[in-house]
C-alpha cells in the first residue's frame, strides 16, 4: 500500500490497516485477498469521512490473488473511491505521468518494462513538474512475494 | 455532485424496462477510470444507478445490499421495484442533515412485468413518473434528448436505440461525462447488458 497526505494521517491510518489485515491472518489462518482488503479499506476511510476524524490520505493498494492468480492494483482517493486500474497516479504528478502510461503501457509487458517505464515517468517528472523529486523506491509484488527493486534516482536517467 | 461527474437515464417500455450510464470515473477535470459503471442490480429484474460522488456511490450501494439482503432473509422473497425504491428514499431521508451526494435512479419489472421506474434526490424525494427519469451532471442535456426521442409503448429492441441516442448525445455535451456507456434493456425473461461508444474525450 502507498500513502501520502496529511502528515501523521497517512502513517496512522496505513499501520491501522496493515495491523487489522495481518490481525485476519493470525485469526483465520488465510489472509485476506488483495481485494477483500482493498474493500476493507474503502470501508473504514468511508466511515471516517463523516465522523469527526477524517484520514486525509490517497492510497494506492497493490496486491498479488494467488486464488484469482492474477495481480491487482487499486485506486482510492481521500473521499474513499475505489476503482481497480491497470495503472494509476495521485497528486500533482499525475497529470504528467498519466499521458505517459496511457502511451507506453501494455498489459502484457514484462517486469524489466514496466521498471523502463517506471524509469520514464519519472524522467517525465523530474523535467516538466518544478517539484524536485530526487529518489524514488520501487517495489515489486508477484506470487512469490514482495520484492525491493533498484530506486530510481533521477539525476542519472535521461532526460 | 459534480466533483466526479456522470449521468444515468432510465425509461419505460412496453413490458420492458432500460436503464443506462456513463462509464467514466474522474476527479475533477482528471479522468482516472473508464469502466466505472454507476448501475448496480438489486434484484433478478431490478437495477439501480447511483450518479452523484463517487465514494457515496458506492456506500450507498453497499448499505442498501445490506438492507436488501436482511429484508430478503426475513421475508423469504425477492425485494420488489416498488419497496426497494421506498428504501432508497429512506436511507436517504436518514441522512437528511448530512445527506449522501447522489441521486438514485431505480428502474425494474415488478411482479406482473410491469415497468417501474423511480429517480431521488440527494434527500430522498421520489418521483415515479410514466415516462422518463435522468440524473447526473448532464441531465439538463438529457432532458432535452429524452423529451424528444421517447414514445409510450416501445419494444426492448427500440427502447435500448432511444435510450442509447439519449445518454449518448447528452454525454458528448457535458465534458465529465462520458467514456463509454453501458445499457441494461430489462425484459420479462431477460436481461440484455450492451456497451455503447461515445466520445472518448
Amino acid at each position: 500500500m502507498a500513502v501520502c497526505g496529511e502528515s501523521g494521517d497517512t502513517t496512522q491510518f496505513s499501520e491501522y490497516i496493515a495491523k487489522n489485515v495481518h490481525l485476519y491472518k493470525m485469526k483465520n489462518d488465510y489472509e485476506l485477498s488483495p481485494r477483500a482488503s482493498a474493500n476493507f479499506t474503502r470501508r473504514m476511510l468511508a466511515d471516517s469521512l463523516r465522523s469527526r476524524e477524517r484520514y486525509n490520505v490517497n492510497l494506492l493498494m497493490a496486491g498479488y490473488d494467488e486464488v484469482e492468480k492474477k495481480a491487482e492494483l487499486y485506486y482510492m482517493d481521500y473521499l474513499a473511491s475505489m476503482m481497480e486500474l491497470p495503472y494509476c497516479a495521485h497528486g500533482y504528478g499525475s497529470y504528467f505521468v498519466l499521458g505517459c502510461l496511457d502511451a507506453y503501457y501494455k498489459p502484457d509487458m514484462s517486469v524489466a518494462n514496466g521498471y523502463e517505464l517506471l524509469k520514464r515517468c519519472i524522467a517525465e517528472i523530474s523535467k516538466r513538474f518544478s517539484i524536485n523529486l530526487p529518489t524514488f523506491s520501487v517495489k515489486l509484488i508477484d506470487k512469490d512475494g514482495i520484492h525491493d527493486q533498484e530506486p530510481i534516482h533521477a539525476r542519472q536517467l535521461v532526460i | 455532485m459534480s466533483y466526479n461527474g456522470g449521468g444515468v437515464v432510465a425509461m419505460k417500455g412496453k413490458e420492458c424496462v432500460a436503464i443506462a450510464s456513463d462509464l467514466r470515473f474522474g476527479i475533477q477535470l482528471q479522468t482516472i477510470g473508464l469502466d466505472f459503471d454507476k448501475i448496480f442490480q438489486a434484484g433478478p429484474k431490478l437495477y439501480v444507478g447511483f450518479p452523484g460522488l463517487a465514494t457515496d456511490t458506492q456506500t450507498v450501494h453497499q448499505r442498501l445490499k445490506f438492507r436488501t439482503n436482511l429484508y430478503e432473509l426475513r421475508e423469504n422473497r425477492k425485494v420488489s421495484p416498488k419497496v426497494y425504491a421506498s428504501m432508497v428514499g429512506n436511507l436517504l431521508y436518514e441522512h437528511r442533515f448530512g445527506p449522501y451526494f447522489v441521486e438514485p435512479v431505480v428502474a425494474g419489472l415488478d411482479a406482473n412485468n410491469q415497468p417501474y421506474i423511480c429517480a431521488f434526490d440527494l434527500i430522498g424525494c421520489a418521483n415515479a413518473p410514466d415516462d422518463f427519469v435522468v440524473a447526473g451532471t448532464c441531465e439538463e442535456q438529457m432532458y432535452g434528448m429524452c423529451e424528444s426521442l421517447w414514445k409510450p409503448d416501445l419494444g426492448p429492441e427500440e427502447l435500448f436505440e432511444v435510450i442509447s441516442q439519449a445518454l449518448v448525445n447528452a454525454c458528448d455535451r457535458d465534458a465529465i461525462s462520458g467514456w463509454g456507456a453501458r445499457v441494461y434493456v430489462i425484459e420479462k425473461d431477460k436481461v440484455t447488458v450492451r456497451n455503447v461508444r461515445t466520445r472518448m474525450d
